[in-house]
């Protein structure tokens, strides 16, 4: 079953065009992967996804109902999260804390209910506080849960992203380069987490330079050049695909661009 | 637990022991405005220390509050305890009409805007002379309760005290509520909090609101109080007073709200003779505190008693 | 008619002020990115100066002088006692300090001047001249035309000057302009200089028209503000045009309104322009990278 359908996106920034016609469908329970050379709108494309640029053209659907121009906490509330690639954590909150700011969806956040403290409140913060812990540990920093965020080191904070990002129970999760910056056992880590999610059940849409990892983990590799679709296949086809390899020495020749 | 009743019952501790220091109702008089303007600050961090939106328009509030307390009992018969309820909804229902688009702006446009929609309300204030009394303001009447008159500073003392220690509260069990982590959440981040589910500007129209009634009650604790009630308490020096108290205790601390508003109200009452000097030390002070204490007194101690144990 | 012409010319006049104020404006935060609350207080000095050193027998011309002089001072000491040893703090807590500052001089002004209104004598005069039944104060020609030359003495030291090219590098990019060689302190210490000088003189230009007291700083640094807004934060041209706008829009609301209303107009419009266009009339949109 399909559980992302992208048809005909495009997306200019002053005159620029960073996607043109982009178009694919996510199946539900598979490793997607999005790569391509610097620059080609992979980020932007993810933004796109995430309600965090608006299409000037085409249309997103997500499990059949159409969600192009939805507002981030909409797109959250109806099962899509992600990471960054320039890390978006909470710097001043625990580790911890930030898990469980990944579970507003899942609280009853009413301010006023926040203030009064009704009843059942403590039983509440004590039940998120295990399940954020469960989720810190499923990544293994359940030893780092009471530091302040902003004073961790950078691939402990990628991975605090993606416990954060799970705590909002998502069917699509997009990660967007979690390897960046990793050393290879780190890589090792998240290439194992991946396959765990993905036996959860979580659709994965991954963002990543490190083609060990992607031809590793994904089921299907698009690759994205100049904003626009190149191929889009099996990995082991991607990998053979005369015009990937000419699109990335291409570009390894031009100087990478911006 | 101690992080949650920690700072309320330390104010506390504070409003229960202050008094044997004192030798006149005046002491208790500048009391209950130190708790008051604390008061005020207290709902300002809400806004500011939590969810990172400057307000440079408080006292705006803190005017609607004060003349509701005032006009709604003289002009309208209301008691004046269902005048200070209405002032809170009043502000409440100000700051959501406007809240959302001021909210939407950032940096230097979001701290004009809000500077702007405090003085349109002194403006308001100032002109309706009809409702208001104009420049020189009106009197406020003192409540009273079951046939028990509130008045004196010693009773005030107590009651705006009493408030403040349960506006500490209900402010603290805002912050490590969900809805304050998200706002501390978007504090950091807005895209990675509206990413996970938060309602960016919904969250943060809900601190401005609850901010606002902070300074409303405030207000109107104020105009019972003094029995009068001016223009000047909506007004420009008031608001960014406000925002120095909150910078001077250090944004985002409950201990620091009091103790900046304990420091701003004091000294231009110990230096008194000071009075035309009034202007030149609120500005000198403003920018000592902001070169060199620009995260606060009690964050700036406390990091240097966990600099000390360490050692 | 004659009362539209009445509205147009006291609007020109009043938004010409405004349109100083807000070039000085523009042009400190195009220097050092600093909202600057204080320029309100230029404006104060220029008039209060020269009313009292006339006061004290100094000849007009000579009091208008020493007025600017003081303004220039009262600007270097923002920039070198509160400005620069801030410089690392964020746009909040930089606006916080100009407000500060402002309160510094008002009070000093309150100290060494006083709390009273003054007036100067008119330029050319104080007998209005009629035209097409409007009374037009001779001293209304002065404030456009000085306006007008301070305005273009900008335009051709900001194009035709190496440091008016400097200032502009700076506003483009501080860290490249300072690869360059630009010394960007000293860029930023002349902007504060000569904004200080430009308020001063719109004080000195006004004050026989419209009076001036220690306290119309504040009113003066927000419509500044409302102003940059309107033409764009950081365009010049924009600052004079928006400067215009606003005195005219106040005067017609003052008008056909209500005149106790008319400083609120200001801020009704500020808040309606940023709702509706958060980057200004002629400002452009900024994109934010995630």
């Amino acid at each position: 079953m399909n559980l992302l359908q992208v048809e005909d996106i495009a997306v200019s920034f002053g005159g620029v065009r960073a996607l043109d016609g982009v178009g694919f469908t996510i199946a539900e329970g598979l490793i997607f992967s999005i790569i391509g050379p610097n620059g080609a709108g992979k980020t932007t494309l993810f933004n796109v996804l995430t309600g965090l640029n608006r299409p000037s053209h085409g249309r997103v659907r997500f499990r059949g109902s159409e969600v192009t121009g939805a507002p981030p906490h909409r797109l959250a509330a109806i099962g899509i999260s992600r990471t960054f690639q320039n890390l978006q954590i909470f710097p001043r909150m625990t580790a911890l804390d930030n898990v469980r700011v990944g579970r507003h969806l899942q609280e009853r956040t009413g301010a006023l209910r926040g203030m009064l403290r009704p009843p059942g409140t403590a039983a509440a913060e004590e039940l998120s506080r295990r399940t954020a812990l469960e989720l810190l540990d499923r990544v293994g920093l359940a030893n780092v849960a009471d530091k302040p965020a902003g004073g961790l080191a950078y691939g402990i904070m990628k991975r605090l992203e993606i416990a954060r990002a799970l705590a909002s129970g998502p069917k699509l999760l997009l990660l967007d380069e979690p390897a960046a910056g990793c050393n290879p056992a780190e890589t090792a880590e998240i290439d194992r987490l991946l396959l765990a999610l993905k036996r959860d059940g979580v659709t994965l849409a991954l963002v990543e330079h490190d083609m060990k990892l992607v031809m590793g983990v994904s089921d299907r590799v698009l690759v994205l050049v100049e904003g626009k679709v190149l191929v889009e296949s099996e990995p082991q086809a991607v990998r053979l695909d005369s015009r990937v390899v000419e699109a990335y020495l291409g570009s390894a020749h031009a100087g990478g661009g911006a | 637990m101690l992080a949650r009743l920690g700072p309320p019952a330390a104010i506390a501790a504070v409003i229960l022991l202050a008094p044997l220091l004192f030798q006149s109702g005046y002491h208790f008089r500048i009391g209950a405005l130190v708790w008051i303007n604390a008061l005020a600050v207290i709902g300002l961090n809400v806004l500011m220390g939590l969810a990172g939106q400057v307000s440079l328009g408080h006292a705006g509030f803190f005017g609607i509050g004060a003349y509701a307390a005032a006009v709604l009992p003289a002009r309208y018969g209301l008691h004046p305890l269902a005048a200070t309820a209405a002032g809170a909804v009043l502000c409440a229902a100000v700051a959501f009409t406007v809240g959302r688009p001021i909210l939407r702006l950032k940096g230097h446009y979001l701290a004009v805007a809000t500077l702007g929609l405090g003085m349109l309300v002194a403006m308001v204030l100032t002109n309706e002379v009809w409702l208001t009394g104009g420049p020189d303001g009106m009197p406020a009447p003192r409540p009273d309760l079951g046939g028990w008159r509130i008045s004196g500073p010693e009773t005030w003392y107590w009651i705006s005290g009493t408030v403040l220690v349960l506006g500490v509260l209900l402010a603290q069990n805002l912050r490590i509520s969900p809805a304050g982590l998200a706002l501390g959440a978007l504090h950091d981040s807005e895209v990675a909090a509206g990413t996970l589910g938060v309602d960016v500007a919904r969250s943060k129209l809900v601190a401005f609101v609850v901010s606002a009634v902070y300074g409303s009650v405030a207000g109107s604790m104020l105009a019972f109080l003094n029995g009068h009630v001016t223009p000047d308490r909506a007004g420009f020096l008031q608001s960014i007073e406000f925002v120095t108290m909150a910078v001077l205790g250090g944004l985002g601390s409950m201990i620091g709200s009091v103790a900046g508003a304990a420091v701003l109200v004091v000294i231009p009452q110990v230096l008194t003779f000071f009075h035309e000097y009034e202007h030149l030390m609120l500005g000198v002070l403003v920018i000592l505190i902001m070169v060199l204490l620009p995260s606060g007194v009690v964050p700036a101690l406390s990091s240097l008693l966990a600099r000390r144990r360490k050692e | 008619m004659a009362e539209f012409l009445q509205f147009t010319s006291s609007g020109l006049t009043v938004g010409a002020v405004y349109a100083l104020v807000a070039l000085g404006f523009t042009l400190i935060f195009n220097a050092s990115g600093v909202v600057n609350f204080a320029q309100g207080e230029f404006v104060m000095l220029g008039g209060m100066g020269t009313v009292f050193a006339a006061a004290a027998g100094v000849p007009l011309p000579l009091a208008a002088l020493l007025a600017v002089a003081l303004a220039v001072v009262a600007g270097l000491l923002l920039d070198g006692l509160a400005i620069r040893p801030a410089r690392q703090a964020g746009p909040i807590v930089l606006i916080i300090i100009t407000i500060g500052a402002a309160l510094v001089i008002r009070g000093l002004a309150q100290v060494f001047f006083d709390k009273e209104f003054h007036k100067l004598p008119g330029f050319s005069g104080d007998a209005s001249i009629h035209i097409g039944g409007a009374a037009v104060l001779p001293q209304t020609f002065w404030v456009l035309a000085g306006t007008l030359a301070i305005f273009s003495g900008m335009w051709w030291f900001m194009t035709r000057t190496m440091t008016g090219k400097a200032l502009r590098a700076t506003a483009a990019n501080r860290l490249a302009a300072e690869l360059v060689g630009i010394d960007t302190r000293l860029v930023t210490t002349l902007a504060f200089a000569v904004s200080a000088g430009i308020g001063a003189v719109a004080g000195i230009l006004i004050t026989p028209i419209t009076l001036t007291n220690y306290d119309i700083g504040t009113m003066l640094a927000l419509k500044a503000f409302v102003a940059s807004v309107l033409g764009g934060m950081g365009n010049p041209i924009g600052a004079v045009v928006g400067g215009l706008l606003l005195g005219l829009l106040e005067a017609f609301a003052a008008g056909y309104l209500s005149s106790s209303y008319k400083d609120a107009a200001a801020i009704v419009v500020l808040l309606l322009v940023l709702f509706a266009m958060p980057s200004g009339l002629f400002g452009s949109k900024s994109v934010e990278r995630v």
